[in-house]
């Protein structure tokens, strides 16, 4: 009983007007640093934490906190509008996202998304309120031979659930995770794979690099090309009655994968280092394979909107937890919020709940009202992301490709990465065209850099037994999961070879 | 399509081949003490990407994919056209930055497409050209401090005035 009175005086400390101020600014602000491509959350946080210094701590953490909601929100809005995963939370977003936007139905999507990210950051808030210190020791149970697994399952849900070609998906997967290699060796601090010895690939190759590439060139010269110019999407209409037929539709058919999302989501991004990229992957991955219409997936289906965005909310709650707890941040965002607290005298770990239990508090109270706030002002935003599209295709598209090279730029500062970007986009055009899936490339690059490092700490602390991944009591159930969604489709070949001799 | 499906295979196993050739340039194998080489993820996964094109290959050989028992052209001449066209516009859109600035090619690239490509009429195409620059300009330097390229130094003169405007 003492949580709720701790969580009441929470919520009462964020709705004090300064508070709430703070909120309604914050919120807004990151929806639409998160609506852009390249930027997000982590951009608006940094760009605004000398901002904080001007309030006491706990408004300035609701502030942060707020941002960081509102570029979460925000993140589908380009993945659903513009096509492009303005981060790499929302690059799941985008595979249902997109073709319902094209289909006329992008505020179903958006509704979707919106009401989605509100019941994932709520049902982590109260997961949050309930066993934050449990599931901080539950969290650090997690070395890196299961944070490993987790990772391998997340390429799996691409290989075993994906109806595209196996032999392409793997390239796709191999070469996003070999693309995230270039730079340098994290363990050695030795450079390697600097291509044709440019030295621009000593910085590495960032995921929005491949992201806009892929999305923002490759995909819009696929759409221009195929469409002949004359996209088909269908002119989207904005009427009261039909945003609140559309409210309707995306609880009746988005249910199932906002619940996935919100409660998968959470307990992927308590993980230090997993974070909501895995969390939304996986959910998404899940919702289609419990769906009872899983051939509806990808091309616009609710539920593949709303796990992947009730997911990636639900863990960047979650992944405050290990911040709060231990000091460990689980994503660049919560670095840096985790860097302000210490800037302003907090010391995050376990007392921190005890010695300075009003912020804590009123932290975990103001995700309850930047949720509330973030899910009215996006609704109320939905109108003008509509009417961005429903431009002529001839003003929109020169549109994309300029906030994508712009956006590209303002992420990596460098003429390098522009002329990365011009790269993938033609060669993932060409690509496209012959059915090679990009998505797990683009997801391999933002996972590369945590599958890499734990499998190699993994086999060092096994002294190269791989058999590390099948004896510990975590890892080993995510790695067989894993390993027979690998084997799924090769089983299902097999099934049909026999039933097609027998038969 | 058919000849392109193993064309493209070909040029993606060959890519491969040099990621793994480059991937030796650090230890492959596992280090005793130091646990697996820097080069042991990057070219395991690059015989990983060498294996797919050669399982594409069977396919395309076995007439499995679409793409392999395809007779239709990869493009006709207006796609190409579309492509070349679309495609050149964003080439020569960053090939300008460095000597017009990023919102001086953003200008001109959107002149060129709302103008030539579109066929919108001089005032929606120059009004859009002109308005666009200056509102990311507000966005990214005044609101964000993220510095754009200014270009060759003739430009500077509408970067000072910009910048008395937000400072």
């Amino acid at each position: 009983m003492e949580v709720f009175s701790l969580i009441a005086d929470g919520v009462l400390t964020a709705v004090q007007p300064v508070n709430l101020m703070l909120i309604v600014i914050g919120v807004t602000v990151g929806l639409f640093i998160g609506a852009m491509p390249g930027l997000g959350s982590v951009n608006g946080v940094a760009i605004l934490l000398p901002v904080t210094f001007l309030v006491p701590p706990t408004g300035a953490i609701i502030f942060l906190a707020a941002i960081y909601y509102g570029a979460m929100y925000g993140g589908a809005i380009s993945s659903v509008a513009l096509g492009i995963p303005g981060a790499s939370t929302a690059v799941a977003t985008t595979f249902d996202g997109r073709p319902l936007a094209l289909q006329g139905r992008a505020s179903l999507a958006l509704v979707t998304a919106a009401l989605a990210s509100f019941v994932g950051g709520t049902v982590a808030t109260v997961f949050f309120s309930l066993f934050a210190p449990l599931l901080a020791d539950v969290a650090l149970s997690f070395g890196p031979p299961e944070i490993f697994a987790l990772m391998l399952l997340a390429f799996a849900t691409f290989v075993g659930l994906g109806g595209d070609d196996i032999p392409k998906t793997i390239f796709s997967i191999c070469f996003g995770l070999v693309l995230a290699a270039v730079g340098f060796d994290t363990i050695s601090g030795e450079p390697r794979l600097v291509l044709f010895d440019i030295q621009g690939f000593l910085r590495g190759i960032g995921f929005i690099v491949l992201a806009i590439g892929v999305y923002g060139i490759g995909e819009m010269l696929w759409t221009i090309e195929q469409t002949r110019g004359e996209v088909t999407t269908t002119n989207p209409k904005i009427t009261v009655k039909g945003l609140a037929s559309d409210t309707k539709e995306a609880v009746q058919r988005g249910w199932k994968g906002t619940w996935i999302g919100s409660i998968l989501g959470f307990f992927v991004g308590v993980l230090p280092a997993a974070g909501a990229t895995p969390g939304s992957l996986m959910a998404y991955g899940v919702a289609k394979m419990t769906s009872r219409t899983p051939e509806e997936f990808g091309r616009g289906s609710p539920d593949g909107v709303a796990a992947p965005e009730a997911a990636n909310n639900s863990a960047s709650t979650g992944s405050m937890l290990p911040m709060l707890t231990l000091g460990i941040p689980g994503s660049p965002t919560t670095a840096i919020l985790l860097g302000g607290m210490v800037m302003w005298g907090l010391t995050p770990g376990p007392r921190l709940f005890i010695d300075e239990s009003e912020f804590v508090w009123g932290l975990i109270g103001s995700f309850y009202i930047s949720n509330l706030v973030a899910v009215l002002i996006n609704l109320a935003f939905i109108p003008l992301f509509i009417w961005m599209l429903r431009m002529p295709f001839t003003i929109l598209a020169p549109l994309i490709f300029v906030l994508s090279i712009v956006g590209g730029f303002a992420a990596s500062r460098s003429m390098h990465d522009l002329w990365l970007i011009v790269i993938f986009g033609i060669a993932a055009f060409f690509m496209r065209k012959f059915d090679y899936p990009l998505a797990p490339a683009v997801l391999a690059i933002v996972l590369g850099p945590i599958a890499e490092p734990t499998l190699r700490q993994s086999l060092l602390l096994s002294s190269g037994d791989p058999m590390v991944f099948f004896t510990r009591p975590i890892a080993a159930p995510i790695m067989i999961i894993a390993i027979v969604l690998i084997l799924l489709p090769a089983l299902k070949l097999l099934r049909r070879k026999r039933h097609v001799a027998a038969g | 399509m058919r000849q392109g499906e193993i064309l493209l295979a070909g040029l993606l196993a060959l890519f491969s081949l040099y990621l793994m050739y480059k991937s030796t340039e650090l230890p492959i194998g596992y280090i005793s003490g130091k646990g697996p080489g820097g080069g042991f993820w990057p070219f395991w996964l690059s015989l990983g990407m060498l294996l797919s094109c050669a399982a594409i290959s069977y396919n395309w050989w076995r007439g499995r994919s679409p793409a392999a028992v395809s007779e239709e052209a990869l493009m006709d001449a207006f796609g190409w056209r579309t492509v070349a066209l679309v495609g050149g516009g964003v080439v020569a859109f960053v090939a300008l930055i460095p000597s017009i600035s990023m919102y001086g090619a953003i200008c001109l690239f959107m002149i060129y497409y709302l103008r030539f490509l579109g066929r919108h009429s001089w005032l929606l195409a120059l009004t859009i050209a002109v308005l666009l620059p200056i509102a990311l300009f507000f966005f990214f330097e005044g609101a964000m401090y993220i510095s754009m390229p200014q270009g060759l130094p003739f430009m500077q003169p509408f970067f000072d005035i910009m910048y008395d405007i937000i400072y």
